[in-house]
This record gives structure tokens, C-alpha cells and sequence, in this order.
């Protein structure tokens, strides 16, 4: 098939095709990571333009890994340095970016839309690198990669996403994701972070951990951010680490060759137990970081094909 | 529109069979043996044709030459030109090419622009000692100063042609086909 | 100035009219109404010309009203000004319009009331009545002079833009006004629930990542409202109804003679959240765009006579305030130009007949808000509007008279059209 998508806003907007030819291109990139020299020249003369309105080390780090690798130009550009204006919106920061002629614009902004604006306005290739609590599309094809590699395969899997759904936009790429691509996809949360009809995205929520996690081939931890206690979803750490952090009482409840992922970076002890989060043997959190970089050289070089 | 293109056959089962094995002699001679020798087929039909002359040397020398298959799309000159996106296949080269003698090999020798790419992505793996270029046809029509070490066979052909080689791994059928226009 | 207009099906709510009948303007007020008047007016007085209008195939209605409008004069004339708006008013087949009193400064005070006032009557197309604030500022702990803002000219209360939070001081304020027979028009909004959201909470919310607004912030407060007028026995108006647990509450209420009226605006039974994945920061208004079935309560709310107005919440922005992340874009929606349309929508699908539809646009409206207006009778202000039903247009918001450019019809293709608005006898907007 032909990948014929000017932008990557979403995991909803992609196909299963889609999603393989993604997939498949990203393994064929791993490769390269294991060379001496690991760069290949596909995007010489091209320019990456990394715009994040939000602090991510790690997720800026992978796309510009991603870029260098396949020798493209990578430029930063971030709301903590001086280059995002302060009350310059995003539209007057677009069309400067746009006098630059870049060719792939990758963004990550705290407001939910903030690429489909962007896109909306530019000729650019646009890729989401996480848009408030809507998507994040790179770290859904990455988790995905991950289970693929592990499982060798998708469909028919359980796979159960655990903590605030409401306010995570990796839960929701990655119910539509794993959905698409035939798993059973269960949440679970307090109510407080299920978010109104989630069981309409085709998931099946449970208030308690261990209703979702059993018989679970893939149990996926959302991190928890500590300032949302003020709005009152949770009432204390404490409380919420004791009922839903994942240990090793109640991952006894999963397959037995079950294994845990975390988006990352992990409160150790509240959303996973450190014994659990350690364990080469069910966790596969540090080797997510390889197919980031993979899954990103291969949007990277999908979207910049051509111009015709 | 009508297929009024025109096919035909110039090599068959017998034919690539000899090229092949007269290639693997030439191999072993050149270089005095398999030592320091690594084959590097390119996908997709590079890749059939390095394994069968890694099996053809191992039937005449004992022991077996390291086989690597070699993914260009990532290394090619066009890319940006054209508006498909070329499928990525795997590279896989298991072992290391420092002073290594690599036998690099593709079916069909045209443009050169192939073999360039090839070059530039092996020493990216490490810096072999020699290079050398082996093909099952020469089709002619050089763009870059490049010409193989080995030929099964030379095949003039006009542009407005395209030449084919069909492999048993790949097409079910061992030959090669000349195709007349579009 | 004498009109004689002919031809056209008049329909008077007021009256319980509804037929095909001549009206004779004169003199700023309506003179005569019956058949064939071309030869009792021309005897009449020879020496006045008298400008005869053959309006065979329209409909003839008194002079819309639209009771809540955002006019931005003074503050944020980059949005809207008096003169724009009114401009986009008569173009809309608007006679009268109410204006909300956020502007900046807030209209708390007879200066603001004045202001407004003269500058409307500079322009001289419609009728533009200021509504002034609850509170001082609408900061919503002290009371406005209610009596003074009277005098100068206010023709209701609200604090729309944002609720009146202190149920303490709603009930204050529904006190006094009733005493003033002062309409008191509230902004439902409990802003501790709908804290940071930008849309209906639901479905869409829960995809879009978007915080939600959920329904029950709107029905907690218009519960609260009629619970403070059913204690006082006062009486309240419940501005853009937008849910269908709004309409039950309204509609139990009336059931039990409490004096609660209400309004919604054309988008709200036009478009539903689903529309909102596009991320179009048009559609974003306050309360949200609502769920399908909250959309069929309140068609179903519009033709039990629950809702009593349709009322556009005009509410013009700049470009800035709109191109941006959907989140910091400003709410609301540049609806005066479209409302008759979108609302004569409503006789096509056979929820309202003419005669509803035009109590809900002009006949209401008058009678809550006190105005000598919304009717045909003899003697009463030549306020008319003529509608061509069958006229099919698309939305330009270029074309636009408003200054808010905030549209998400544009490109729609609508059908239905005032060609001509008549205020005070004099033709304002002749779109033929
Ligand atoms: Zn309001
Ligand atoms: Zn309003």
C-alpha cells in the first residue's frame, strides 16, 4: 500500500493498513540502531522542525534522534527557550516557521487540537507528539511495536490500561490502536478519572484494578500527575497507591507470561511497584525507548516522500 | 489500454544455473579461496542469487562464507523525487566487514545508482579491505563510473526496455525476460 | 413617509392574524390593515406621495426582536460596534434588539446606558435596547442601581457572560426587579462544574481530550432560579437553554405556575457536539453544543411552549479571539445574519407553524421585556419584517454586516431570507 497522509495527528484518523506499514517500516529501522554508525543519509537536505509547547525530554530527545539518524536538519524549538515568544499564538509562530520551509513540523502542546490547527494552516507534514488529553500517536505505534515483538501479535490479546484514562491521552491512542488492530482493550480507574461514555470507544471499564487485569496479557500503567489532586479525582497518594498500583499480589491475577508497560517516567511505588517495574522478565519499559526512536524514523520517512 | 507488450525470454533454468556456477569459479579464483570472503546480496533478487553462490562455493570449498542481505531504499538518490514511499525491507548483516573482501550482489546491472547506494550503506558497516561486483546481467546503460567484477551475462538493451530476472524463491520460475515498452 | 405594502400573507401572533391582507405605514406607526387598501389610501390625502410595495408571495410579520445580542460598544470595537451591529441586525430582519451589558466597562451604570443609547440612536436602524448588569461590574457581590438604570433606559438585568454565582444576591436581585417589573435574565452556568471546559461533557469530550462541560452545570442553577422565583413569587428568564434537562425543569415549573420564561438560540437546535471534532474554534460557545438527544428536547421544548424565545446570543469576535487552540478561543457565535434562517428551519420540519415561530421571535420577546413592540395592531410603531420563505442562499461571512466574522454556517446553504426590515416606518434594509 501507499502511505498518501500528508500529517500524523491521531491513531484515530489511521487505518489498520496504515498502522502495519508503520509497524513494519519501524522494525526494518531498529536495525540501524544496532550499527556502528547509525545514521543513514534518506533525509540529507531535509529539515525537522521539533515544536514543543511542553516540557518533554524524552519525547523531543526520541524525534530528534529520529531525525539525525536519517541525517535530516533538526531544530528545537521549545516554550522554555526563547524562541516561543511569550503571547506570540501559535498561528504567528506557524507562519515564521513556515518562512523557514521546513518539512515536517513534529508538535507537542498541552491544548487537545492544538496540530490539527497547526495543520490547518501550514503545507507541512505535521506530527503530533502529544496534544493535551487527545492524542499521542507515536507512543501508541511504540507500545504497540513492543507487544507486537513480545507477543508476536495483537489481535486476541487483553491488554488493560490502568489509571487516569480521563486525563491521558496514550490511553486514548491506545484504545484506538490496539482496538483496531483486534485486541481487547479493558480500563480501569477510579471513577473520578473515567471519562463520561468511555465505553463507547468499545472498552470496558472497571472502577477496581483487579476486575480489569485479569486474565490480562498486557497490563499498560498510566502515570499519574501529582497536581491533579487538587481538582479532587483523588484524595491522597497513599490512597491511590494502595488500590491501584500495580504489585506483585495482584499481577498474580494476569497471565502468567504477562507483560507490564509504563508511557514513562514512573512514580515508583505508586503506579507500579519497584520490584515490577525492575523485572527484565515482565517489564518492558526501557526497551520502549528503542522502538520510539524506530516508530519516529519511520513517520519521518513516510511523510517526506515527495512533494508532487 | 490493450497488453500488446512484447516478452522475451533470453535465459532459462539451465542458463542462470551455469552463469551462477561459472561466477562462483570466478569468485573463488580471483580471490584464491574463501578467506577474508563475505557475500552481500541486495534485495530482493541480489539476495536469492548471494545465496546461491554462497551454496555453490560451499559445494566446491569446504566450509561457508557469511551471508548478508542489504536493504538500499534508505541510501537511494531518488527518494525525495518520487512520491511513493518504497516498502523498507530488513538489513541484516551479522558480522563484522573490517578487511573483509565483500562480494557484493544484484541481478540486474543498469544505471550503476543502485550500486553506488549499496556502497555508501556497507561502509557505514565498517571499512572492507575490496568490493567487488557481482551480477547476473549487464543491461548496459551506465549513469556512474561503475562496472562489475563478475557477469553471468551482458545484455544490450534499449531503455524503452525492461529487463526481468525472474527467480524460483520469488516468482516461482528461474528466468530472464526482456519486456518491450509501456 | 407613507408605505402601502400589498400582497403578501401577514401574520400577527398578537392579533391572531394570518392571511393575505394590504398594511398602510404612516407616519411611523402602523395605520391600516385589510384587503385591497391601494384605493381607501389613495383618496385619503393626494398631496403625500404614497410608495406602493407589492409583496405578493411574502410574509409579513412584526419586526423581529432579538432579546440577547452582544454589541462589544463600548470596550471591544474591534468585535462589534453599536453601529455594526445594528447594521447586521436590519440585515438579519431584526426591528429590535437587547444588548448585554459585558462590554468594558460593564453597562452598571446610567453613563454606560446612555452611551449606548445615543449611539443607537445616531445610527438609526433599529431599536437597540441596553440591558444592564445584576452586580457592579457583574462581579456578582453588590447590586446595581436598578431604578437609576431604569430611568436611563435598561430594559432588563443580567450578568450574561457569567452567572450570578451568591444564590443570596440572585434572590435580592429578583426581588427588587420584580418590584421594577424588570426582567432579570440569567446566565446558567454553575462555574464549579463547568471550571475549564470548553465543551459538552460526553462522548465527544471524552475523544476530543477536551474538558467537558457537563450538563448539570446548567440544570443545578436554572433549578436554583426557579426554586428563588417559586419563594418570591418573582419572576425570572432563563437565557440560552441548551440541555433537556433544562427544558424539564422549565417546563415542570410552568406546569406549576412559577414565572419562568426561557430561550434558546438557533445553534442549539441546529448542531450537535459531534460537529466539534474538527477542532473548529466557530462552534464554540457557552453553554456548549449539546448531544443529539438534548438537540430533540429542545425542538421538542420549542413547540410545547416551554421555551418561549429564540433569541441568536449574538456574540461577534476578532480573529485573534478565535484562531487559536480550541481551548483559549473565545465563545460564541456571529448570529444575527442567520437566526431567521436557521430558525424558519423549524416550520420546514414541522415543529413550529408561522404563528409560533413568529410569537417566539417577536411576540414573546416584547411581552417579557416590556416593549410596546411585537405586534401589527393599529397605532402601534411601524416595526416590520418581510420574509421571502423560499429564498435559498449560502452564508458568507464576509458578507457579513457584523464585524464578527465567527460563523460556523459559513458555506452553509440555507433557505429563507428577510428582504426587507422596516423600523419606525422608514425601509432600513431592503434586500430585494
Ligand atoms: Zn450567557
Ligand atoms: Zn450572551
Amino acid at each position: 500500500m501507499k502511505f498518501e497522509r500528508k500529517d500524523i495527528l491521531g491513531i484515530k484518523d489511521l487505518s489498520v493498513d496504515e498502522i502495519n506499514l508503520i509497524l513494519e517500516t519501524a522494525e526494518s529501522f531498529l536495525e540501524i540502531s544496532t550499527r556502528k554508525i547509525k545514521k543513514v543519509p534518506t533525509l540529507r537536505g531535509k529539515t525537522v522542525i521539533n515544536l514543543f509547547y511542553e516540557a518533554s525530554t524524552r519525547t523531543r530527545t526520541s524525534f530528534e534522534i529520529a531525525g539525525k539518524r536519517l541525517s535530516a536538519d533538526t531544530i528545537n524549538i521549545s516554550s522554555s527557550t526563547s524562541s516561543v515568544i511569550k503571547g506570540e499564538t501559535l498561528i504567528d509562530t506557524a507562519r515564521t516557521l513556515e518562512a523557514m520551509n521546513p518539512d515536517v513540523i513534529v508538535i507537542r502542546h498541552s491544548a487537545a487540537g492544538a496540530p490539527h490547527l497547526l495543520a490547518s494552516l501550514v503545507k507541512q507534514s505535521i506530527i503530533n507528539a502529544g496534544d493535551g488529553a487527545h492524542e499521542h500517536p507515536t507512543q501508541a505505534l511504540l507500545d504497540m511495536m513492543t507487544i507486537k515483538e513480545r507477543k508476536g501479535k495483537i489481535s486476541g490479546l487483553k491488554v488493560a490500561i490502568i489509571g487516569d484514562i480521563e486525563h491521558s491521552r496514550v490511553a486514548r491512542s491506545n484504545i484506538y490502536g490496539l482496538s483496531k488492530m483486534g485486541a481487547h482493550v479493558v480500563v480501569a480507574g477510579p471513577a473520578t478519572m473515567m471519562p463520561r461514555n468511555i465505553e463507547q470507544m468499545g472498552v470496558k471499564a472497571f472502577p477496581r484494578v483487579e476486575d480489569a487485569i485479569a486474565g490480562a496479557d498486557v497490563v499498560m500503567m498510566l502515570r499519574i500527575q501529582l497536581e491533579r489532586q487538587k481538582q479532587n479525582i483523588f484524595p491522597s497518594l497513599r490512597e491511590y497507591s494502595q488500590h491501584y498500583c500495580l504489585n506483585r499480589n495482584n499481577i498474580k491475577l494476569a497471565k502468567n507470561d504477562v507483560m507490564v508497560m509504563h508511557p514513562g517516567p514512573i512514580n515508583r511505588g505508586v503506579e507500579i511497584s519497584p520490584d515490577i517495574a525492575d523485572d527484565p522478565s515482565v517489564s518492558v519499559i526501557l526497551d520502549q525507548v528503542n522502538k520510539g526512536v524506530a516508530v519516529r524514523m519511520a513517520l519521518l520517512y513516510l511523510l517526506t516522500g515527495g512533494s508532487e | 489500454m490493450a497488453n500488446n507488450k512484447s516478452i522475451k525470454t533470453v535465459m532459462d533454468k539451465d542458463g542462470i544455473e551455469r552463469c551462477l556456477t561459472r561466477i562462483a569459479y570466478e569468485i573463488l579464483e580471483k580471490n584464491k579461496g574463501m578467506e577474508n570472503l563475505v557475500l552481500v546480496g541486495i534485495r530482493t533478487g541480489g539476495v536469492y542469487l548471494a545465496e546461491r553462490l554462497q551454496k555453490k562455493m560451499s559445494d566446491i570449498e569446504h566450509g561457508k562464507i557469511p551471508l548478508g542481505i542489504l536493504d538500499i531504499t534508505l541510501y537511494r538518490d531518488d527518494l525525495s523525487a518520487s512520491n511513493k514511499k518504497p516498502r523498507l525491507g530488513e538489513t541484516k548483516i551479522n558480522f563484522s566487514l573490517d578487511n573483509k573482501v565483500v562480494i557484493l550482489v544484484d541481478d540486474v546491472l543498469f544505471t550503476g545508482r543502485t550500486i553506488r547506494a549499496a556502497m555508501d550503506a556497507l561502509i557505514d558497516f565498517g571499512r572492507p579491505r575490496m568490493i567487488q561486483l557481482a551480477v547476473l546481467i549487464d543491461r548496459g546503460h551506465r549513469e556512474l563510473p561503475i562496472r562489475a567484477d563478475f557477469v553471468g551475462k551482458n545484455l544490450p538493451s534499449s531503455l524503452w526496455e525492461a529487463v526481468r530476472v525472474d527467480l524460483v524463491e520469488k516468482n516461482g520460475v528461474d528466468e530472464v525476460v526482456i519486456e518491450e515498452g509501456s | 413617509m407613507r408605505l402601502l405594502l400589498t400582497g403578501a400573507r401577514i401574520i400577527d401572533p398578537a392579533q391572531n392574524i394570518d392571511s393575505r391582507m394590504d398594511i398602510f405605514l404612516e407616519d411611523g406607526k402602523i395605520a391600516k390593515i385589510g384587503e385591497n387598501l391601494s384605493k381607501a389610501t389613495k383618496s385619503k390625502d393626494s398631496e403625500k406621495i404614497t410608495k406602493i410595495v407589492d409583496l405578493t408571495g411574502m410574509i409579513l410579520v412584526p419586526g423581529l426582536i432579538d432579546m440577547h445580542t452582544h454589541l462589544r460598544e463600548p470596550g471591544f470595537e474591534y468585535k462589534e460596534t453599536i453601529a455594526s451591529g445594528a447594521a447586521a441586525a436590519a440585515a438579519g430582519g431584526f426591528t429590535s434588539i437587547a444588548c448585554m451589558p459585558n462590554t468594558e466597562p460593564i453597562n452598571d451604570s446610567r453613563s454606560i446606558t446612555e452611551f449606548i443609547r445615543r449611539k443607537a440612536t445616531e445610527t438609526s436602524l433599529v431599536n437597540v435596547y441596553p440591558i444592564g448588569a445584576v452586580s457592579r461590574n457583574s462581579a456578582g457581590s453588590q447590586l446595581t442601581e436598578f431604578w437609576d438604570l431604569q430611568e436611563a433606559g435598561i430594559v432588563a438585568l443580567s450578568d450574561d457572560g457569567k452567572p450570578v454565582m451568591n444564590a443570596a444576591l440572585m434572590r435580592r436581585a429578583m426581588e427588587y426587579a420584580f418590584s421594577l417589573q424588570l426582567p432579570v435574565i440569567s446566565h446558567c452556568e454553575d462555574i464549579n462544574l463547568s471550571a475549564n471546559g470548553s465543551m459538552n461533557e460526553g462522548y465527544y469530550s471524552t475523544i476530543l481530550g477536551l474538558n467537558g462541560i457537563p450538563g448539570i452545570a446548567e440544570e443545578a442553577m436554572i433549578a436554583r432560579d426557579i426554586l428563588i422565583a417559586e419563594f418570591t413569587g418573582t419572576s425570572v428568564h432563563i437565557a440560552h437553554v441548551s440541555t433537556a434537562g433544562s427544558v424539564r425543569l422549565i417546563r415542570d415549573a410552568k406546569k406549576r405556575g412559577i414565572k419562568v420564561t426561557a430561550e434558546t438560540a438557533p445553534h442549539y437546535f441546529t448542531l450537535t457536539d459531534e460537529a466539534l471534532q474538527s477542532y473548529d474554534t466557530n462552534l464554540k460557545v457557552n453553554p456548549p453544543l449539546r448531544s443529539e438527544q438534548d438537540v430533540a428536547a429542545i425542538k421538542e421544548g420549542l413547540a410545547d411552549g416551554t421555551i418561549d424565545v429564540i433569541a441568536c446570543d449574538h456574540a461577534p469576535h476578532g480573529r485573534t479571539d478565535k484562531e487559536v487552540e480550541f481551548e483559549y478561543a473565545a465563545n460564541g457565535i456571529s448570529g444575527l445574519e442567520t437566526s431567521l434562517a436557521l430558525s424558519l428551519n423549524l416550520i420546514n420540519s414541522k415543529i413550529l407553524t408561522w404563528p409560533e415561530l413568529i410569537a417566539k421571535m417577536s411576540t414573546n420577546p416584547a411581552r417579557i421585556l416590556h416593549l410596546p413592540k411585537g405586534t401589527l395592531e393599529t397605532g402601534a410603531d411601524a416595526d416590520i419584517t418581510v420574509i421571502d420563505p423560499l429564498l435559498k442562499w449560502t452564508v458568507d461571512v464576509q458578507a457579513f454586516r457584523s464585524r464578527g466574522k465567527n460563523s460556523p454556517f459559513n458555506g452553509r446553504q440555507i433557505q429563507g431570507k428577510a428582504i426587507l426590515t422596516i423600523v419606525g416606518g422608514e425601509i432600513k434594509y431592503d434586500g430585494r
